[in-house]
């Protein structure tokens, strides 16, 4: 009787096959073309921040953030982004829920329309606040009769975060509802729920992941933003200052210390928002690769 | 419970997926609908479950019309053909799904709900599984679980679309078996959809053919197979091959030449002769036969499949051999199927 056949495999050294790798040299100076653009774009800004805040001292830095101005800017800064967030949480959710679940006219329409904010300049969209909500605005005339202030006031600054922000939450969610499909859903309804519970039990957990990884980026944007904030707030101090604008206004003023304070707290943002990113990635990740085996 | 579909029509933006279907289903009966893709079986099973709603016609469930219940009001168990297990839940809060989004007084305790799940685990062999999740399972396990969960809330209807189109060969004679034992302890009304006729005919009390949103047949497995009602439903099912024929006088023509088959009912003029390409008489001369040039013969495990070419026109048609039969050595075959059905030419 014959042995059965013995079939062994050479181990792989290479996890790349030799005919997609680049000759040494290449790949050198592809790699420190690569470090030095990080280098000198990214991580030197940030040291600079950092270094520039700390230098008169830990007492100076956190004198400058005790200002009074400094902190209403910062306060302001939080209220705008525990509005705007929320509201583009809900307004992200809906539209991700109507786009990727039902079949309508205008639905391609309405997803170009999303993605405006992203393709229009910031200062552009804070313009149009003002030629809708300024005292020779189109509403002007009513807001101003009925006593209601939105530009140059928090409304306003609140109105600009809401739609420079507002892709964010939807972006993400949309092709991960859309690959999700209706099936868990009907199955839920099939079994009694009703729409509230297949939404709670269902599609939330199916999308959490991604629904948190959209609202991270949604805050970042928020309490990041210059352009259409600074066109709609009227740079008041202590009263329509969010951070980033308070940044410039110490900048301008020859405050280094200050406006570094202020902006190592934005660049700590970033970097928390980055580490958590970076996070989700990996555990949204493998999430998505469950969702494709199953 | 019994489920009467009443000439239901439906369409899908004005494209119609079902014209006009009627359908009694007994209490208690296994049903499949069987039918190529696009012929509207899952739209029927849909529209039975409440998925959909039809655009003309009326659904029954016993004696109450259900067309405009939802499908939370129709309860029926439905298992979808690629599970749609809860991926985030355990087996066994999959199973309980069901029981725990009842409200009020209808919904049993946590514990109750608890060994509902095991019992029904039990039932479906899984025992032990409760705290995997479904992306720990494997294929079969996890239509085990869609199974168990749509027989949580004990439905009236147990509906199933494609149950095993996701599973290998093995598995799926596996769980066909077990499907049908588990309906005869439980005497659910079940309904369930398919593309594959051995899987429709060994598992069900009847089969229901469909094709281009109609129901061409309905029967039992025997009834199908050996009586089709048409030229469709013979070649969908089973092996069968067909030659354009003339009927004059009560005899069945190919060309200027009768064929030995008597047709004594059949309206004369054009037909379709249809057969099985097993059940045929070979023969040796031919006064009264179908004689045809062997074009191609392949070996077909146990059976030896014939092409010949028939008549004036070349008409194709396959017949079956046994494999060491001499006549497969010729040039020249004749032959008289033994039984056979004439369709009207269409």
């Amino acid at each position: 009787m014959a042995d059965p056949e013995i079939i062994s495999y050479e181990p792989q050294h290479e996890s790349r096959s030799a005919a997609v790798t680049e000759s040494r040299p290449v790949r050198i100076t592809l790699t420190l073309l690569t470090l030095a653009f990080l280098v000198i774009f990214l991580l030197l800004p940030l040291i600079i921040v950092f270094k520039e805040a700390f230098a008169k001292g830990v007492g100076a830095y956190f004198a400058s953030l005790g200002d009074a101005d400094t902190r209403s800017a910062i306060r302001l800064t939080l209220l705008v982004a525990a509005i705007a967030v929320p509201l583009n949480l809900i307004f992200g959710l809906s539209a991700a829920w109507a786009i990727a679940k039902f079949e309508f006219k205008g639905k391609a329409f309405l997803t170009t329309l999303i993605d405006l904010p992203f393709s229009v300049s910031p200062v552009i969209s804070g313009l149009v606040y003002v030629l809708l909500f300024g005292a020779q605005g189109l509403l002007g005339e009513w807001l101003k009769a009925h006593g209601i202030q939105i530009l140059f006031a928090v409304p306003g600054i609140v109105l600009a975060t809401v739609f420079v922000t507002f892709p964010f939450v939807a972006r993400e969610l949309i092709p991960l509802m859309q690959e999700q499909g209706n099936g868990d859903e009907e199955a839920a309804l099939s079994l009694g729920a009703n729409g509230w519970q297949a939404f709670w039990y269902v599609t939330l957990p199916n999308i959490k992941w991604g629904l948190l990884y959209g609202v991270l980026l949604c805050n970042a944007r928020a309490m990041g933003e210059f352009g259409a904030v600074s066109v709609v707030s009227g740079h008041i101090r202590g009263l329509t200052n969010t951070m980033p604008l308070h940044v410039e206004i110490l900048y301008n003023e020859y405050n280094a210390v200050g406006a570094f304070a202020v902006a190592s707290l934005l660049a700590g943002l970033a970097l928390v928002t980055l580490v958590l990113k970076t996070l989700l990635e990996m555990r949204y990740g493998a999430e998505i690769a469950a969702t494709r085996g199953h | 419970m019994e489920v009467r579909v009443v000439n239901v029509r439906k369409e899908f933006e004005r494209f119609p997926a079902l014209h006009d279907v009627s359908l009694d289903i007994k209490s208690g009966e296994l049903i499949a609908l069987l039918g190529p893709s696009g012929s509207g079986k899952t739209t029927l099973l849909r529209l039975i479950a409440g998925l959909e709603r039809p655009t003309k016609g009326a659904i029954f469930f016993g004696e109450e019309d259900a067309s405009q219940k939802s499908i939370q009001e129709r309860n029926v168990g439905f298992v979808f053909q690629h599970y749609a297990l809860f991926r985030h839940m355990t087996v066994a809060d999959n199973i309980g799904f069901g029981l725990k989004v009842r409200h009020g007084a209808a919904r049993p305790p946590a514990h109750e709900i608890r060994r509902r799940a095991s019992e029904l685990l039990d039932l479906v062999q899984l025992s032990g599984l409760e705290k995997r999740y479904p992306a720990q399972l494997s294929g079969g396990q996890r239509q085990r679980v869609a199974l168990a969960r749509a027989m949580a809330i004990e439905p009236k209807v147990l509906l199933l679309d494609e149950p095993f189109g996701a599973l290998d060969a093995q598995v799926r004679r596996e769980l066909r078996r077990w499907l049908r034992d588990i309906h005869d302890r439980t005497g659910h009304t079940t309904v369930f959809v398919t593309h594959d006729q051995e899987e429709a005919l060994e598992l069900a009390d009847r089969v229901v053919v469909m094709s281009q949103g109609r129901i061409e047949q309905v029967g039992s497995a025997d009834e199908i197979y050996d009586t089709p009602n048409s030229p469709f439903v013979y070649s969908f099912i089973g092996e069968s091959s067909s030659l354009p024929v003339k009927v004059d006088n009560g005899e069945v023509w190919i060309a200027d030449r009768p064929i030995g088959l008597s047709a004594p009912h059949a309206p004369p003029g054009e037909a379709v002769l249809c057969f099985r390409p097993h059940d045929v008489d070979l023969l040796d001369g031919c006064s009264g036969c179908i004689a045809g040039t062997v074009a191609a013969s392949r070996r077909v495990a146990g059976t030896r499949r014939v092409e010949l070419e028939v008549g004036g026109e070349r008409q194709r048609v396959e017949i079956e051999l046994p494999v060491d039969h001499p006549a497969a050595q010729k040039s020249r075959v004749a032959f008289r199927p033994r039984r056979w059905k004439l369709f009207p030419a269409g």
